[in-house]
């Protein structure tokens, strides 16, 4: 377990200082060069607890951008029943569990009241059942005039004329990046291992409630087209239209975000520390922003990107 | 669903199948106590949660009167029919008892909902609820079996059995007995054909067939991936 990154006069990383989990020991290793790569909360966490006589406030946080923009996928759902689906015939299939549709930022998103864009999965099918199957099996009985409850043999009927009849869509969305999203060390609470531990300011703005807004308007019509019946109550204002609470996407990005200028970024083209040329972050915190999509194809695309440079500026004898 | 919840109904949910219950239950045999540990018996568990798993099979929660009337409650909810067993069959009770354990919020509703369906069959018919008889069952499950708003349905009746029937047949189907009544198919490696023919039917769709021909080729579906010393796939 990294605790921090060391450094020596010059303020240059000189390595870390971890905690050996088996026997609870802190040791240090030497290094010329560190590549971060524990994920975008993890790695600022790691940086902002790394202070010294030369990193005051954390290593290479001068700018104070280091936790900043913070930014989770939008997220937003809702689940319809098709009549047409009743019945269904059983064959090779297993369901699908978010499927990507394709929808480039809503074709002319000039006509949106928000900026960027999200795209829909849909989910439902043949799935195998898991805890929870069958659960209020017979409830979809009222859209149909049949009898809702029972038990025995109209209750085994239920649950097959039911079994894939129902659909979710989620929209997933691009939050705009904001300076006042974001993780610092939370002063007082530390965890099982001694080191301070990160505390979240995430707040939605009105950019993602009314993308949020737009996916349900979306949904519903996409799937009454289709014949299918709303279930649940469509969230409104007063709910930020269903937006889930941040971090519930799990695609957390932007603590350490990259640029060409020091005093707005904390790593530079090549996820280098702009105040510490041997320390690299290679993982979703130098994203500036994240599109709708899920992240870890782009993350491996960067740090692929920074492991050459790495080598060549080893090469060269530049770190 | 969170997809992190997802994932671990779906560990509880293949676990539902075939739980040993040591020592309480009725119907348990001398074999069943010697049941394989669930790190044996069941694939793909950390050492965490076989510990875990472990720790709640040792330990009882339902009385066997409690349990009793679990089983009578599970195959009036699930009888057994030409083609299929009933809950009790598939082992149902067993598995409330286990989730009553992992989700304790299970507890008190299930334990309390017993007592108040044993005061009602004692109030009617001067018995407990798994002694009555078909046609007393049947009147006091047709009282609560059927959610109402009606100021004379018994609301912690309905309640009840609203959990009872969810867990009796989230039980039932996560199990084999089950999912062989839904006829799950599953997803069977490399037998993809598309939809069957009779399904597009049914619903009067057809695939294009451009698009099916650059999609599936079934020719090569069991061919394995071969890589040139490049690391360029040749297959
Ligand atoms: C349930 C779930 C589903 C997801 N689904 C998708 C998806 O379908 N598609 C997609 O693109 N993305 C998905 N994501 C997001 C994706 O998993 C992450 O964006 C990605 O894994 C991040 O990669 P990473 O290398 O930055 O960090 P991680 O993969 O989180 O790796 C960081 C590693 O660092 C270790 N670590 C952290 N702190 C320390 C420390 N102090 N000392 C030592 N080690 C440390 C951690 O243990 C971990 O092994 C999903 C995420 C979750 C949680």
């Amino acid at each position: 377990m990294v605790k921090e990154v060391t450094t020596n006069s010059e303020g240059l990383a000189t390595g870390i200082s971890y905690i050996n989990k088996v026997d609870r020991k802190e040791y240090a290793l030497k290094a010329k060069t560190v590549v971060l790569a524990a994920s975008a909360c993890s790695s600022a966490r790691i940086l902002l607890n790394s202070k010294s006589s030369q990193h005051p406030n954390g290593l290479g946080n001068g700018s104070d951008m280091i936790g900043r923009y913070l930014h989770d996928s939008t997220g937003s759902s809702r689940t319809f029943f098709i009549p047409d689906l009743m019945n269904r015939k059983t064959y090779n299939e297993d369901g699908v569990g978010g499927m990507h549709i394709y929808s480039p930022w809503w074709l002319d998103n000039k006509k949106l009241d928000f900026p960027r864009g999200y795209h829909i999965e849909v989910w439902g099918g043949l799935n195998m059942p898991s805890y929870g199957f069958g659960f209020g099996a017979s409830d979809l009985n009222k859209y149909i005039g049949g009898t809702v409850g029972g038990y025995g043999d109209k209750l085994r009927e239920d649950v097959k004329k039911f079994y894939g009849s129902v659909m979710g869509v989620s929209g997933r969305g691009e939050c705009i990046a904001r300076k006042d999203n974001y993780c610092e060390i939370d002063p007082t609470t530390v965890d099982e291992w001694g080191i301070p531990v990160l505390r979240f300011n995430y707040t939605w703005s009105d950019h993602e409630r009314k993308q949020a807004r737009h996916m349900h308007n979306t949904f519903e019509e996409i799937m009454y087209n289709v014949g299918g019946v709303a279930l649940g109550e469509k969230p409104g204002a007063e709910k930020d239209y269903g937006l889930l609470n941040p971090g519930r996407i799990i695609h957390e990005v932007g603590t350490t975000r990259m640029g060409n200028d020091p005093r707005t970024s904390v790593v530079n083209q090549y996820q280098q520390m702009h105040e510490v040329k041997n320390v690299f972050v290679v993982d979703g915190g130098p994203f500036v922003s994240q599109a709708d999509k899920n992240p870890t194809w782009t993350i491996l695309a960067l740090s692929w990107r920074t492991s050459e440079h790495i080598i060549n500026q080893v090469k060269q004898q530049n770190i | 669903m969170d997809r992190r919840d997802s994932m671990k109904s779906l560990l509880v949910g293949s676990l539902a199948g075939g739980l040993v219950l040591k020592g309480c239950a009725p119907a348990t045999t001398e074999s069943d106590q010697q049941a394989p540990p669930i790190a044996e018996k069941y694939y793909g568990r950390t050492t965490d949660e076989i510990v875990r798993d472990n720790k709640l099979l040792e330990e009882h929660f339902f009385t066997i009167h409690e349990l009793e009337t679990i089983a009578t409650l599970c195959d009036l909810i699930l009888p057994a029919t030409n083609s299929a067993g009933s809950a009790v069959e598939a082992g149902v009770p067993e598995f409330i008892e286990f989730m009553a354990k992992d989700m304790p919020d299970h507890q008190l509703p299930l334990r309390g909902g017993i007592m108040w369906l044993d005061s009602q069959s004692n109030k009617k018919f001067k018995r407990l609820f798994k002694l009555c008889s078909p046609e007393q069952h049947k009147e006091l499950l047709d009282e609560i079996a059927y959610p109402k708003i009606d100021a004379k349905t018994p609301q912690p009746g309905v309640q009840f059995f609203t959990l009872i029937r969810d867990l009796t047949l989230t039980g039932y189907y996560t199990s084999k007995m089950g999912i062989e009544d839904l006829a799950f198919k599953g997803n069977q490696p490399n037998v993809w054909d598309g939809v069957p023919e009779n399904v597009l039917k049914d619903h009067n769709v057809s695939y294009d067939p451009d698009w099916l021909a650059k999609c599936l080729d079934t020719s090569k579906r069991n061919d394995t991936a071969k890589w040139d010393d490049d690391g360029n796939l040749i297959t």
